[in-house]
This record gives structure tokens, C-alpha cells and sequence, in this order.
């Protein structure tokens, strides 16, 4: 029975790991399908979910599974799940890799490319925008203003206007620490 | 540097990277550039731009992705592994712990502020981490269009980026064989013509 479950977990993930591309969030409506079709989870666990992924270290799709296969069947199925989930991009990108340089000096290859790396800047800044526009203004559910995190986001932006070489991780440490101090207000 | 020091690198180095990746995807952007650009050295900006080009046309997410591709190009497919290793432990161990003691988790006040002020700042990375991309682009139409075009669909569409990235690759391989034609229609240049050097390659 137990091996049955942790098959499926793996499965399961397998397939939300190999249908999803271009990033995290773009999986929460697979995601969100999944765990409810097979029982896993309900829906208000998948969403309690992704907000306290969007806290903890780690892509979020890894996050899930971990969790998910956690509540089925402990640590195996957290293992089953989370292996489910990272294997398909392993392999693909092995193969990628192993097709090597080759792939990449192609000219067909740089063409795709340079039509790739704009349009995907522009993704990128409006994943940004979304970060900072629900940080501050809340969801589209909820509207719920944080002056605390208007401040932290406009203090963050000085420091890293005014110190260009700092590394992420002192801004991620100091974002953190002003959340704890301002928030406490 | 033997076998076995330069797969515990690379599963540190990713291991590091994998701890400090707090919400989501892109902010691990800002930090990989700064490890594995700035100061490790293993891939240039240029690399590491292509390898999030391509990322985001296959599948799974980027984290997994690039440790995969880097660590194999440092050490093969141990070196894959480790570096994926490294990338999947933390959140898989912290993931648990959090699991485990949820109740504790959410209701711990002072961890929860400290978490939403992460919130609140990672925005900023990801600014920074696309404001580096975009410095190694060339300001010119198409880049500038294409720019936009993404911003504009991300913004007010639910058009998912893959579907785009297909129909661009389609375009991409279209311009190619423009290219092509360019080249064979090129006149032969008579020898007693003074040469027009274009600079423009």
C-alpha cells in the first residue's frame, strides 16, 4: 500500500515537474489541479501553501512536493515527491548539456535566442513589479496596505542604488530585519 | 584541485545558493550572478543569460535547471548531480522542519515578520537581477520591441511566457533563413570596383 502511494507521489510530481515551464508560479493552476484531483491536498492548503513558500528558502515547486509528500506519507513520500519533481529537468537539461556547446554556437540556436532574451527581461521585471506590488498592496483577494513594506521595499532600493556591490544576501538578511522591527510597530 | 574537492565545491557553492533563495525563482537570479559570476567565475554574464534563455523554454524550474547545466559543465554528470544536490537539500530539509512543526512555524510572530520583511525586499533583487540582464543587451528596435512586448503581455495577459517563447522561436527560425537568402544574393564584386568595407558583422 505504502509503496503504491509513494509511486503515485512520484508521478504525480513527475508530471507537474515535466509540464512546467518558465518558472514557479506558472504551475500553481497545475499544481492546484493535481493535489486536489488525487486527494492530496484541498484547495485552501494548496493556497496556505504557497504562502509560506514564498518564506521559505528554494524554488517553489520543490517546496511543494516536499510538503505535499510530507503529508501523505512522511519523509519517503516527501522524498518520493520531491525526486518526482526535479527529475524531469535533470535529465532534460543532461541531455542539453551533453548535446554541449554545439547546441548553443548554432546559429538557429543564437537566432532563438536573441528573440528569447528581451521579451524574457520583460517577464522578469513584471515578476518583480508583481513581488513588490503584493508585498505592499496585498492580493487581489485581500487588499491590505503595508506601509512597513513600502518602506522596507524603498529602503532596500536606496541601499542597493547607493551600494552597488552589495551582495543579495546582506539585503536579504536587512530586508528581514527591518520586518521584524517595523512590524512589531 | 582533486576529484573530490571539486564536487564538494560545487555542492557547497549550490547548497548556499539553494539556502538563500527566498521567494521564489527569480531572486535566486541576483544571487547566482553574484556567486557564480562575480565570484566564482564559472560562467561568464553572457553564459549565464543564455542559460536563462533557455531555461525558460524547458521544462521545470530554473533553480534545478541551471544547477544541472552549470554542474555539468564543471564536472560532468557527477558534478550535475552534486550541484543539484546542493540546490534541492536545504528547502527539502527546511521544508520538513517547517512541516513538522507548522503550527509553531505560523504562529511564531517574530519569525513571520522577519519572513514578510524578506517579502518586501526581494522585489528589489529581482529589479537589480533583470537591470544586469538588461545591460548586456544592445538598446536597439528589436531588443527594445521585444522588451515591451513581454512587458505588455505579462502585465495584462494570462499568456503563459512558454507559449509566447514558441511562437518567438518560430520567428527565430524564420529570421535565419532571411539571413540565408541575404547571403546568396549578394552580387559577386567585379574586380576593378573599389571594395566597400562593412564593418557591420
Amino acid at each position: 500500500m505504502i509503496i503504491i502511494n509513494l509511486l503515485k507521489l512520484f508521478w504525480t510530481f513527475f508530471k507537474i515537474g515535466l509540464f512546467t515551464f518558465g518558472g514557479g508560479y506558472a504551475m500553481i493552476p497545475l499544481i492546484e489541479q493535481e493535489m486536489v484531483n488525487q486527494g492530496y491536498l484541498t484547495i485552501e492548503q494548496v493556497y496556505q501553501f504557497i504562502g509560506i513558500s514564498e518564506s521559505t528558502p528554494g524554488p517553489f515547486a520543490i517546496n511543494i512536493a516536499t510538503f505535499t509528500g510530507y503529508q501523505i506519507e512522511g519523509v519517503l513520500g516527501a522524498l518520493f515527491a520531491t525526486l518526482g519533481v526535479v527529475l524531469p529537468s535533470f535529465i532534460i537539461i543532461l541531455i542539453i548539456a551533453r548535446l554541449g556547446d554545439m547546441l548553443i554556437q548554432n546559429r538557429v540556436a543564437k537566432n532563438i535566442l536573441s528573440f528569447f532574451k528581451p521579451t524574457i527581461i520583460g517577464f522578469i521585471i513584471v515578476a518583480a513589479l508583481n513581488v513588490m506590488l503584493k508585498a505592499v498592496f496585498g492580493d487581489m483577494q485581500n487588499f491590505d496596505f503595508s506601509w512597513q513594506a513600502l518602506v522596507i521595499f524603498s529602503v532596500i532600493t536606496l541601499v542597493s542604488v547607493g551600494f552597488k556591490k552589495l551582495s543579495p544576501l546582506i539585503l536579504i538578511l536587512l530586508s528581514g530585519i527591518l520586518g521584524l522591527l517595523l512590524y512589531m510597530i | 584541485m582533486s576529484k573530490t574537492k571539486k564536487y564538494l565545491d560545487i555542492f557547497w557553492t549550490f547548497f548556499k545558493i539553494g539556502l538563500f533563495t527566498f521567494g521564489g525563482g527569480y531572486v535566486m537570479l541576483g544571487i547566482m550572478q553574484t556567486t557564480l559570476v562575480d565570484k566564482k567565475k564559472w560562467l561568464t554574464e553572457d553564459e549565464m543569460f543564455d542559460l536563462i534563455a533557455i531555461s525558460e523554454s524547458t521544462p521545470g524550474p530554473f533553480a534545478i535547471n541551471a544547477a544541472t547545466f552549470i554542474g555539468y559543465k564543471r564536472a560532468k554528470f557527477i558534478g550535475s548531480f552534486f550541484a543539484t544536490l546542493g540546490t534541492v537539500l536545504p528547502s527539502f530539509v527546511i521544508i520538513l522542519i517547517v512541516s513538522y512543526f507548522l503550527n509553531a512555524f505560523e504562529s511564531n510572530l517574530y519569525l513571520q515578520n522577519f519572513l514578510k520583511g524578506i517579502q518586501a525586499g526581494v522585489g528589489v533583487l529581482i529589479f537589480r537581477a533583470s537591470g544586469r540582464l538588461a545591460k548586456k543587451l544592445e538598446k536597439n528596435f528589436f531588443n527594445i520591441l521585444l522588451f515591451f512586448l513581454g512587458v505588455i503581455i505579462a502585465l495584462f495577459t494570462n499568456f503563459s511566457l512558454i507559449y509566447l517563447l514558441l511562437i518567438l522561436a518560430f520567428f527565430g527560425i524564420a529570421s535565419s533563413f532571411v539571413q540565408k537568402e541575404k547571403v546568396f544574393n549578394k552580387e559577386p564584386k567585379l574586380n576593378n570596383e573599389k571594395e566597400d568595407h562593412d564593418d557591420n558583422n
